[in-house]
């Protein structure tokens, strides 16, 4: 199955994927295949209860279990009972309470930690938390936000005295925009709680090595780099004792960012009892203790002239933590907080976001991580104003819109957006679409009183990638910065070795980032080896999240390959016996320039360089270069995408007839995996507005706990779908890359929603809670029939 | 219990508690790891193997039920060099991106077209419907399907 690329090419070419042959054959390394003699395997007693004070712990009757080796709670664990960390403490007044791994006297959310079990197996591990007593005293459960912040309520964290996490502001001067408005529409949108059932369960390997002091972590994270930095930060074991290694991980959509408690217990025991410790969860754990995403209250207010000049955006956040912080909980609706204003101008906007702490699992970034929340918003209330004024919604939308010429154009919410076609994204999608012959058809069904009506969903977005420059991750108080790392080695046969800080998980860098370099070394595809998700063999890096990877570590690629070409320049013009000024570097070869049969090919050189035999003064033996990249700025996808919706106004179900979307991602390394990660976070975005969503009852329990009960689309809950791409470079990036891994997720939940209340909208229905089950759409009709609009 | 199960071609001879699992039997008990485990719940088909050549998921099936039978996981689909048309199809239309859900989307493939070589967009959304993937979005899925089954004589209507 080997591939010849033509190496000159080998960029914006859709190569087949390197990583497929392991994974099409069973030959891949998932985090539950290792298996070390002499592990003990843990596992985890969970809180049934939302709200309780734990008044008896006593984990002596695991012990006498068969094959049980320990047992510990926090007691028993003492100062190795680590905290787990928050890296983004957003104001300086945030109120961050402590998160013990193991959970001391008070037990927060259905699935907190109480007790650990080891055994030699994970079957008997499991048998023995029945024998371990705990007593609890029910607390009453601070489940809704809006009951968590109001007099009398529960506290989450009794030391802490408020259920208020911070309050953010941003911005200012909407009301008198507002007082100069002809038209104001508001607009209380629930973008619900999400579960990101990324498809392999978490598992964690701790290993003492008898190397030195090393302890070796294998897990399945996004992030085996900052994780490293944290573990040790937790734990206090040295930094250069961990090493630690995500192997083939079974996707992460922002789930697997994260540094989690059964991480830090797991390296803890190991150190603790000196060998090997696996925590492998179940799924129904996963689902109350993996961090879940979304979960905003959004009330949004927006103002405008009569002839729908948009005039400012007043945006009101309840942002759910759930009981903890976890790694960026409070920053998420940060990163969404630039967004709302979308590709508009407008001249005020007002944003304040208040942060609650409820009894329910921890939230944390999910695919798009706050921006899926403001495209959401603001794509909402553009078509609520259009119903206002009575506009076209596409018209409303060209008439505000940054125009192609007008960038680079920097919004009311402070970011210089670099480049952009709307206008160009916009006139194609409308064309796949056959928009205007699908209003045609609207009107007819309209017309007739059609039980089934249709509507046509639009969201023109954009979103920011690549988090991002240090220096302004800095100023949001973020305690990261936002480089990405790469090193490529020229080996002496010709071979490349490429290492990267990034961390794929299902993203294909393997064969992106060899493309990338392809194209610059000349060296075939085949021939270069990407290195990563290993402290050992990578050792910087910032990881893959905030489709930063290509946006920030393709960066460091091209420069890296770059300077690695300036550098075999040198030994070539010794080679050559010429001046580097007169070598050419054309496909892989340097070439004296007018006598092109005068050539070494790079392969020729890394021998030298690894002989050293015959190097010009003062040049080193060996070839390779390295380059950490801190981006200038963020980079601006942006799209159009539509949905064709069919509402049957009787049972209230919907069906998705239609999805067309144009994304403009920029250059873009190779389009197969471009339109992959497209339909991704599609089928994600659309199953927020149909499927998925977490409920809790009224005691803080977990309604949907399992994949029987949470509705992850399958197969037949989705169409296929229409994707096509413009192409307006980056001007930002040197690749002209922006970034395409949640750009799916962000767009299309307001496409789908738009659409269905399009389709309702002469029902009297202006809104539609998600996900869009029959009963709910059901009886948004009803209560639209019954005069008051939901 | 005893059982003697042939697994991708090698007769294995097996004492297992009676609880035990097929899938967790086949990943510890003998090594065949390709086979993952997504759920407990049997909802998610990643474990989809093939008992005496239909698909089943092999989290609800004990280890004991498939003593005297024949299982086929993903690696044991191919003899070596030669690839199955359904993993070459898979390759080709980027039928993956984690590969979590990918042995039992190719297993249950590999079922469906031998039920039915001539699927319909329709009849191959229906037919996968007990193998969930979070990352594709189904959409190359589907096309990996189709491509397969022109593969291996068929055409999809
Ligand atoms: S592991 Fe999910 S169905 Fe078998
Ligand atoms: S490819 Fe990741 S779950 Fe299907």
């Amino acid at each position: 199955m080997t591939e010849v690329i033509d190496t000159a090419t080998a960029m914006g070419r859709p190569i087949r994927r390197k990583e497929d042959a392991r994974l099409l054959h069973g030959q891949t390394n998932w985090t539950d295949n290792i298996q070390l003699p002499g592990t003990l395997h843990m596992a985890i007693l969970r809180s049934p209860m939302a709200h309780a004070r734990i008044t008896n712990l006593d984990v002596s009757g695991a012990l006498k279990m068969p094959n049980v080796v320990a047992a510990f709670g926090a007691a028993e664990l003492g100062e190795l009972n680590g905290s787990v960390p928050c890296v983004w403490p957003v104001t300086d007044d945030i109120v961050m309470p402590a998160f013990p791994a193991l959970a001391v006297d008070k037990v927060r959310h259905v699935g907190d930690c109480i007790a650990v079990v080891l055994a030699t197996d994970a079957v008997h591990a499991a048998d023995a938390l029945e024998a371990i007593q705990v007593d609890y005293e029910p607390l009453p459960a601070v489940v809704s936000m809006e009951s968590a912040i109001s007099e009398g309520s529960a506290f989450v964290h009794d030391d802490k005295g408020t259920n208020t996490c911070y309050v953010y502001n941003l911005g200012g001067g909407y009301d008198e925009a507002a007082a100069k408005a002809d038209v104001i529409v508001k607009r209380r949108f629930i973008n619900q709680r999400l579960i990101p059932a990324f498809m392999e369960p978490r598992c964690v390997v701790a290993a003492p090595m008898g190397m030195s002091d090393e302890i070796t972590i294998w897990t399945s994270t996004q992030i085996p780099h900052v994780l490293r930095v944290l573990l040790a930060l937790v734990t206090g074991i040295p930094e250069n004792n961990l090493r630690v290694v995500a192997p083939d991980v079974g996707g992460g959509f922002g789930g697997k960012l994260q540094c989690y408690r059964e991480e830090i217990l797991v390296t803890q025991l190991a150190r603790k009892l000196g060998r090997p410790v696996k925590w492998t969860e179940t799924r129904s754990e996963d689902m109350v203790a993996t961090h879940h995403g979304r979960d905003q209250i959004q009330d949004i207010e927006i103002a405008a002239t009569s002839e729908g000049k948009m005039l400012g955006l007043k945006v009101t956040l309840l942002a759910n933590m759930g009981a903890y912080l976890q790694i960026i909980t409070p920053g998420v609706p940060l990163l969404g907080m630039f967004m709302y204003p979308g590709i508009y101008k407008m001249d005020a906007y007002d944003f304040k976001c208040t942060g609650v702490f409820t009894n329910t699992t921890p939230t944390d970034a999910y695919r798009g991580a706050g921006r899926p929340e403001s495209t959401y918003a603001i794509e909402r209330i553009v078509d609520e104003l259009a119903a206002e004024l009575g506009m076209e919604p596409m018209e409303l939308r060209k008439k505000n819109w940054i125009k192609h010429e007008e960038f680079p154009f920097t919004t009311v919410a402070g970011l210089t957006y670099d480049t952009g076609n709307y206008e160009a994204a916009t006139a194609r999608a409308l064309e796949l679409f056959d928009y205007d012959g699908l209003r045609a058809e609207q009107a007819e069904r309209r017309a007739s009183g059609d039980p089934v009506q249709l509507g046509i969903g639009i969201s023109t977005f954009t979103e920011m990638c690549g988090l991002a420059p240090s220096r302004t991750l800095g100023a949001l108080k973020y305690v990261a910065g936002g480089w990405e790392h790469c090193t490529i080695r020229l080996l002496p046969t010709g071979k490349v070795e490429l290492v990267t800080g990034t961390s794929p998980h299902g993203q294909g860098h393997e064969t992106a980032w060899s493309q990338i370099a392809s194209s610059i070394l000349g060296v075939p595809v085949e021939d270069i080896e990407v290195i990563h998700s290993d402290t050992g063999r990578s050792p910087y890096g910032m990881d893959t999240y905030g489709s930063r990877s290509l946006a920030v570590g393709g960066q460091a690629i091209k420069k890296a390959a770059d300077r690695l070409v300036e550098k075999a320049r040198v030994i070539a013009a010794h080679q050559l016996e010429c001046s580097v000024e007169d070598i050419e570097f054309v496909n892989g070869s340097f070439r004296v320039k007018g006598d092109p049969e005068k050539a070494q090919p790079l392969g020729a050189v890394a021998f030298e360089a690894f002989t050293g035999h015959n190097l010009p003064p003062g040049v080193e033996p060996t070839l390779s270069a390295e380059a950490t990249v801190d981006p200038e700025d963020f980079s601006y996808p942006h799209g159009t995408h539509l949905a064709a919706m069919e509402v049957d106004t009787e049972t209230g179900k919907v069906k998705l007839r239609k999805y067309v979307c144009v994304d403009d991602v920029g250059v873009q390394v190779n389009p197969m995996i471009v339109e992959g990660q497209v339909h991704g976070g599609l089928a994600q975005g659309i199953a927020q507005a149909l499927y998925e969503g977490v409920i809790y009852d009224e005691d803080g329990n977990l309604k949907t706990a399992s994949l029987a009960d949470y509705l992850l689309p399958s197969a037949m809950d989705l169409p296929s779908f229409i994707t096509d791409t413009t192409v307006t470079p980056s001007t930002t990036h040197p690749l002209g890359t922006k970034g395409v891994g949640e750009a799916g997720a962000i767009a299309s939940t307001p496409a789908i929603m738009n659409g269905i209340v399009d389709a309702l909208r002469p029902l009297g229905v202006n809104d539609v809670t998600m996900p869009a089950a029959p009963m709910t759409v059901w009886r948004a009709i009803q209560a639209a029939k019954a005069g008051g609009a939901a | 219990m005893h059982i003697s199960v042939s697994v991708d071609g090698t007769l294995y001879e097996a004492d297992v508690e009676p609880r035990t699992l097929l899938v967790h039997w086949l990943r510890e008990g003998i090594g065949k790891v390709g086979t993952v485990v997504g759920c407990d719940t049997s909802n998610c088909g990643a474990c989809t193997v093939l008992l005496d050549g239909r698909s089943v998921k092999s989290c609800s099936v004990l280890a004991v039920q498939a003593d005297g039978s024949s299982v086929t996981t993903i690696q044991g689909l191919s003899d070596g060099n030669e690839w199955h048309p359904v993993q070459t199809a898979f390759k080709e239309c980027h039928g993956l991106q984690c590969g979590y859900c990918t042995p039992g989307m190719v297993m249950s493939t590999v079922d469906l077209l031998s039920e039915n070589p001539n699927p319909t967009e329709a009849e191959i959304r229906e037919g996968l419907e007990g193998n969930l993937c979070r990352c594709t979005g189904y959409h190359n899925i589907v096309k990996s399907v189709a491509y397969a089954a022109e593969l291996m004589g068929g055409s999809t209507k």
